[in-house]
C-alpha cells in the first residue's frame, strides 16, 4: 500500500517538490496537500507584474486544483494546518485529522508588521499574496489615490513601481540612509533613486515612521521628524520571518528558522522542511533559486535516494521595468578589501566590484547588467583576477575599446556560468538543449525553463539561442509567421498572389513549410489570406479555423456555446424578440445578456442543440450575427434624426444599410462599425474600425479606433456628401484592409504600419482606384453573404454536431 | 487482453478534425491526422476541462480550444512547460473501419 505524504503550503517551494516527486514516481505515495490561500500554487515572484498589469493572475499559476486531480493528489485549498501531532502521525485542520508517514513542510515566511500605532487600521496591508495585490488595485481605483510604501527594499520598490504604474501618487518611506541597502551600495541605491523620482515616486530615506493615521481608514502616515504624508493606503514591506510557528509548537527544533539538515530534513525523521519557513546551516533564504534546488533535494530524499543540499551564490535583481539592477555576494567596505568602480554619468551606468585576496567577493551593478553573469561566475570559482585586473571592469568584452557587439559579451561566458538564476540553468544547458535539437526561443525556453519564472534573463535567454543558432535564429517578431516557416505574413501573402496558390497543402508545399501539416497558429492565417485571395475558388478548411469559426458560435469556458443573432443596426422587432425568448426558453439557456454591441447573446447552448436552435431563429427571419467571426460584427447606431432633436442624418438607417451590405464578410480580425447622428456620438463612432459621424453637410468617415486591449480614437479619413459614397468608401476602405493586413491585426495597427497618408490616398485621392476596391469587396461578398447557421441546419458539417458513436453501454466489467 | 470493436468508418472523421465517441463516463475524441493517422483521447483538457475535440489538430497533437495548451495524441502529454497528461485509449484503423480497445472503455466506465 502505498505511504502518506502530507504536504503544508501550496507555495513555491512545494510546487517544485511536487513535480519533481511526481516525475519520478506518482505510486508511491498517496498525497494530501494543504495551502492555506484559497488557490493552488502560484509563481509569486510574478505578482509585481500582476500588480503593474503587465501580467494577469491566471499567467502565473503553476499548478491548480486540476493538476493536482490529474496527478492524483489531494489538494486542500483554503484549509490551513493548525497543529501536527508527531506521535500519532497526524496534523490536524478544521476538517479534520489527517495521517500521515511522512510529512514535508514548506510553510514559507510572514511579512515584518512594524508596530506602530495605527498598524491594525483598515487599507494597510503587506506584499506577499495574491491576496494582498488585489485589495491594492481596490485602492487603486480610488479618485487621486494615494499610497505610503513602507520599506525601501525589493519587495517595497516593485509595489511602489506597480502601484504607480496604476496610477496611484506613491511614497516610499526608508528607514536607512539609501535605498535597497541590502543590495546595493550608497552609489548604486542613488541611481536607482533618481530614477524612481523620474517617474513620479516620492522617495523619503531616512525616514521613520512613527504612527499611521486615521480613525477606522487609513488617512496617511506620520513621521518622526513630524512631517505627515496623506494615504489612503498603507504597503508594509520591511522584511519577512520563516514561518514555522506551526513546526514550533509541535517541538521541532529552530533557531531563526526551522533546522533542517543537508538532506532538508527536520530532528525528526519523518518530517521534511523547505523554503523559506527553514534555517539550514545558519542561514535563512528569501529568493526561490536556492528553494528550487531544496525541493529537489527533498523529493529525491523522500524517494529513497541521498541527496543533499549545496547553498550557492546568487544574485538579486529587480524587476522593474527600466531599472536594471544587478547585485551579489557582499561590498561592505573593510579593511584588506580594495574595490574597482567604473561611472558613466552621462548613460547613468555604475559598476563596482569589490576584491579581496585577487579574487572578486561583491558586485553592484547599475544601469548596464549585461556582464553581471560574468562577475558572478568569477565569484563563484573564487578565480584568481590578477591577470586581468586592469580591464576587468570592463567586461569580458573588452577590446580596446572598441564598439562592443552584444552577443560578444554572451560568448565569452564560460559554459557553466548561470544564465537563469530562478531555475539555475546555465548557459552550457542552454547551448545543449539547442544542441538537443531547440531551434528557437520558444523551444529553448519549453526545454530548460530558462526565463519563464520571473523573466529579467530574457534578453539574455534570447542572445545566447541567437548566438548558439547562429544563422538559424530569427528574432521572433520580425521574422516568420510560425515555426513552420521563415517567411513572413507578407512574403506569403505575396507568394500566394504571384504563384497563384490555391490551397493550404499548395502553399505547404510550395513554400517549403517546415511541419507536415502546418500549427495552431499558421492554419488559420494561410486560410484567411486564401479565403481573401480567391474568393470563388477557395474552398473553406474548417479544420483551419478555430473552433467558433468552423461551429459559428463562441465556445465558453466549461465547453457550451453562445448564439448572438444579428440585429442590423441594432434595431429588432417584438417578433424577433419573441423568437428569440422562444429559443431560449427551448433550449434552456442559462443566461441572456444584451451585450455590448446592441444585440442580444444567449449563452450556455449545448453543442448539439446548435442546428436546431438556428433552424429557429432562421424561421424568424434571424441570420447568424458573426460575434465569433475575424470579420464583420455590429454597426452600433444611434436613433438619430427620426427621433432625436439633434440628429442631423438618419444614422439608424444608414448603419442598417452598411450591415446588410457587410455582413458575412471575412477579414484578418474583427470589423466593428458605428454610425452617430450628430458629433454628440451617442454611438461611439470614435472607438470603431470605422465610424461614421453625421453632420449637416454630410457624413465624416472616422478610421482606425478601438476600445478593447488598446484603446485608440479614430482618426479623420474624410468626409462625403452621400449615403451612397459613405458606403461606397467603407466598401473600399473594408477590402483595403482586407487585402494588406496581417492576419490579426485589427485596422488601427495596419494603419500604423502603413501609415494614413496612404490609406487616404487609395481611398481618398483616387475615384477609379475606389471603386476597384468597392468592386473587388462585393464580388467576394456574392461568395460569403450567406448564413452559415442556415448552412448548419440543413444538415451542413453534421459531424461537428453529432457523436460518431455510442458507447455508454458499454459497462465496466 | 485487448478487444477492439467499430466505432465508424475512417471518412466519418475529417482530417486534421475529430469526432466524439460518447461512454458511460465523459466522451472520448477520435482524432485523424492529415496522414490518416487515428488517436483517442479523453476529450477533457487537464487544464480546465477543455473540449479538446474542438481543438485544431496539427502534425500529431492537437491545441485546447480553450487556453491552447498543446497535447501529444500519441501520450496525451502536454507539451511544452505545461504539466499535464490526457487519458489515452488503444484505437487503430482496419479496411477503412475505425476499431477502438473495448476494455479501456470498459475500464474507464468503472474508474467513473
Ligand atoms: C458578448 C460580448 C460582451 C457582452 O456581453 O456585451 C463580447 C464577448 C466576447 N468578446 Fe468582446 N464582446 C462584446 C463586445 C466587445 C466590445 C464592445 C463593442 O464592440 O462595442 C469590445 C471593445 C471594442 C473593440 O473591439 O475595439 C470588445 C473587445 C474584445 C476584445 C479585444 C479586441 C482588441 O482588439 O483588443 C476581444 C479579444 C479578441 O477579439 O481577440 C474580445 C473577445 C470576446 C470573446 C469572443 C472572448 C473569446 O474569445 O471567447 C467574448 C465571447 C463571450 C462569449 O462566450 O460569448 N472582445 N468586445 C460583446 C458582443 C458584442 C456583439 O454583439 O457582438
Ligand atoms: C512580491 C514578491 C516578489 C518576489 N520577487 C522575487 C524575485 O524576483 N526573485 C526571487 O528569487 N524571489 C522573489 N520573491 C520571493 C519568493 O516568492 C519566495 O522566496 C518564495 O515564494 C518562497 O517559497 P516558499 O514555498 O518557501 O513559500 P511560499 O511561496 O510563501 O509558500 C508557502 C505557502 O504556505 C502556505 N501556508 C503557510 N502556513 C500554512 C498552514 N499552516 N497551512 C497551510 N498552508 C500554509 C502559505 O499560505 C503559502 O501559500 C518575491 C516575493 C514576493 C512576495
Ligand atoms: S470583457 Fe469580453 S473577453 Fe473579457 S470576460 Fe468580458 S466578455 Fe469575456
Ligand atoms: S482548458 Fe485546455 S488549455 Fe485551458
Amino acid at each position: 500500500m502505498a505511504m502518506k505524504l502530507v504536504v503544508i503550503g501550496a507555495g513555491m517551494a512545494s510546487g517544485r517538490a511536487m513535480e519533481h516527486l511526481l516525475a519520478a514516481n506518482d505510486e508511491i505515495y498517496d498525497i494530501t496537500l494543504f495551502g492555506a490561500e484559497p488557490r493552488g500554487n502560484y509563481n509569486r515572484i510574478m505578482l509585481s507584474p500582476v500588480l503593474s498589469g503587465q501580467k494577469s493572475y491566471e499567467e502565473i499559476v503553476t499548478h491548480d486544483a486540476e493538476w493536482y486531480r490529474s496527478h492524483g493528489v489531494d489538494c486542500r485549498f483554503g484549509e490551513i494546518v493548525t497543529g501536527i501531532d508527531r506521535i500519532r502521525k497526524v496534523v490536524i485542520s478544521a476538517k479534520g485529522e489527517t495521517p500521515y508517514d511522512k510529512l514535508l513542510i514548506a510553510t514559507g515566511s510572514s511579512p515584518f508588521i512594524i508596530p506602530v500605532p495605527g498598524r491594525d487600521l483598515k487599507g494597510v496591508m503587506a506584499y506577499r499574496d495574491l491576496g494582498d495585490v488585489n485589495a491594492m488595485l481596490e485602492y487603486s481605483q480610488r479618485p487621486d489615490p494615494r499610497a505610503v510604501v513602507i520599506g525601501g527594499g525589493l519587495l517595497g520598490l516593485e509595489a511602489a513601481a506597480g502601484l504607480s504604474a496604476q496610477g496611484m501618487k506613491v511614497t516610499v518611506v526608508h528607514l536607512m540612509p539609501h535605498l535597497m541597502e541590502r543590495q546595493l551600495d550608497q552609489s548604486a541605491g542613488f541611481l536607482l533613486q533618481s530614477e524612481l523620482e523620474k517617474r513620479g515616486i516620492d522617495i523619503l530615506c531616512g525616514a521613520n515612521t512613527k504612527e499611521i493615521q486615521g480613525e477606522a481608514q487609513v488617512s496617511g502616515v506620520l513621521l518622526e521628524d513630524g512631517r505627515e504624508i496623506p494615504a489612503d493606503m498603507v504597503v508594509m514591506a520591511v522584511g519577512i520571518r520563516p514561518n514555522f510557528g506551526l513546526a514550533q509548537a509541535s517541538g521541532l527544533r529552530y533557531n531563526r528558522g526551522l533546522l533542517v539538515n543537508d538532506q532538508m530534513k527536520t530532528d525528526d525523521p519523518e518530517i521534511f522542511a523547505i523554503g523559506e519557513c527553514v534555517e539550514h546551516r545558519g542561514g535563512t533564504y528569501g529568493l526561490v533559486a536556492p528553494l528550487y534546488d531544496m525541493a529537489k533535494v527533498a523529493a529525491k530524499n523522500l524517494l529513497g535516494f541521498h541527496e543533499t543540499f549545496e547553498p550557492v551564490e546568487i544574485s538579486t535583481k529587480l524587476k522593474v521595468t527600466g531599472c536594471d539592477l544587478f547585485s551579489a555576494g557582499d561590498f561592505a567596505e573593510a579593511k584588506g578589501r580594495e574595490e574597482i568602480v567604473y561611472r558613466d554619468a552621462t548613460q547613468g551606468i555604475y559598476k563596482r566590484l569589490v576584491i579581496e585576496d585577487n579574487r572578486i567577493i561583491g558586485v553592484v551593478m547599475y544601469g548596464d547588467t549585461v556582464d553581471g553573469p560574468w562577475f558572478l561566475q568569477k565569484l563563484k570559482d573564487a578565480e584568481d583576477i590578477s591577470e586581468i585586473r586592469d580591464t576587468l571592469i570592463f567586461g569580458p568584452n573588452f577590446a580596446g575599446g572598441a564598439a562592443l557587439d552584444p552577443l560578444a559579451a554572451v560568448a565569452a561566458l564560460p559554459d557553466d556560468s548561470e544564465i537563469c538564476g530562478c531555475n539555475g540553468i546555465s548557459k552550457g544547458d542552454i547551448i545543449s538543449a539547442i544542441n538537443n535539437g531547440a531551434g528557437s526561443l520558444a523551444e529553448v525556453q519549453a526545454l530548460t525553463k530558462a526565463s519563464t519564472s520571473c523573466g529579467t534573463c530574457l534578453g539574455l535567454t534570447t542572445q545566447l539561442t541567437a548566438l548558439t543558432l547562429g544563422d538559424g535564429f530569427k528574432l521572433p517578431e520580425a521574422a516568420g509567421m510560425c515555426k513552420c516557416t521563415d517567411l513572413s505574413h507578407q512574403d506569403v501573402r505575396k507568394f500566394i498572389r504571384l504563384k497563384a496558390l490555391k490551397s493550404i497543402p499548395a502553399i505547404m508545399q510550395d513554400l517549403e513549410w517546415g511541419s507536415s501539416g502546418g500549427c495552431a497558429a499558421c492554419r488559420p492565417a494561410l486560410n484567411y489570406y486564401l479565403v481573401a485571395e480567391w474568393p470563388g475558388e477557395y474552398v473553406d478548411d474548417g479544420q483551419s479555423r478555430f473552433i467558433n469559426e468552423r461551429v459559428h458560435a463562441n465556445i465558453q469556458k466549461d465547453g457550451t456555446y453562445s448564439v448572438v443573432p444579428r440585429m442590423f443596426g441594432g434595431m429588432t422587432t417584438p417578433d424577433e424578440l419573441r423568437a428569440i425568448a422562444d429559443a431560449a426558453d427551448k433550449y434552456n439557456v442559462p443566461s441572456v445578456h444584451v451585450t455590448g454591441g446592441q444585440r442580444i447573446d444567449l449563452l450556455g447552448v449545448q453543442k448539439e442543440d446548435l442546428p436546431a436552435m438556428w433552424a429557429d431563429l432562421n424561421a424568424a427571419g434571424m441570420v447568424s450575427g458573426h460575434a465569433y467571426a475575424k470579420g464583420l460584427r455590429t454597426v452600433k447606431t444611434c436613433v438619430g434624426k427620426d427621433h432625436c432633436r439633434f440628429g442631423t442624418q438618419d444614422s439608424t438607417g444608414l448603419g442598417i444599410k452598411l450591415e446588410k451590405a457587410l455582413w458575412g464578410a471575412w477579414s484578418p480580425h474583427k470589423f466593428k462599425l458605428a454610425v452617430s447622428g450628430c458629433p454628440r456620438n451617442c454611438a461611439e463612432a470614435t472607438c470603431k474600425d470605422f465610424g461614421i459621424i453625421c453632420v449637416d453637410s454630410g457624413y465624416k468617415l472616422l478610421v482606425g479606433g478601438a476600445a478593447g486591449m488598446d484603446l485608440r480614437e479614430t482618426e479623420l479619413l474624410g468626409t462625403v456628401e452621400t449615403e451612397a459614397d459613405a458606403l461606397e468608401h467603407c466598401a473600399a476602405f473594408y477590402q483595403l484592409y482586407r487585402e494588406n493586413a496581417q492576419y490579426l491585426h485589427r485596422p488601427y495597427k495596419w494603419i500604423a504600419e502603413v501609415g494614413l497618408d496612404w490609406v487616404i490616398e487609395q481611398i481618398m485621392d483616387n475615384a477609379e482606384n475606389r471603386a476597384a476596391l468597392a468592386d473587388r469587396f462585393f464580388f467576394s461578398q456574392s461568395f460569403y453573404q450567406t448564413d452559415p447557421w442556415a448552412e448548419r441546419a440543413q444538415g451542413g458539417e453534421a459531424h461537428e454536431f453529432t457523436p460518431m458513436a455510442d458507447l455508454t453501454q458499454v459497462a465496466a466489467e | 487482453m485487448s478487444n477492439f470493436i467499430d466505432i465508424g468508418a475512417l471518412g466519418d472523421i475529417p482530417q486534421q478534425g475529430a469526432r466524439l465517441v460518447k461512454t458511460a463516463a465523459g466522451c472520448i475524441a477520435i482524432f485523424r491526422t492529415v496522414e490518416d493517422k487515428v488517436f483517442a483521447l479523453d476529450d477533457k483538457c487537464p487544464h480546465k476541462g477543455g473540449p479538446l475535440s474542438n481543438g485544431i489538430q496539427h502534425g500529431e497533437a492537437v491545441t485546447c480550444p480553450l487556453h491552447n495548451w498543446v497535447f501529444d495524441l500519441n501520450t496525451g502529454v502536454a507539451a511544452g512547460v505545461d504539466v499535464g497528461q490526457v487519458q489515452t485509449y488503444p484505437v487503430k484503423v482496419e479496411n477503412g473501419r475505425v476499431l477502438i480497445d473495448k476494455n479501456s472503455i470498459a475500464t474507464k466506465a468503472a474508474a467513473a
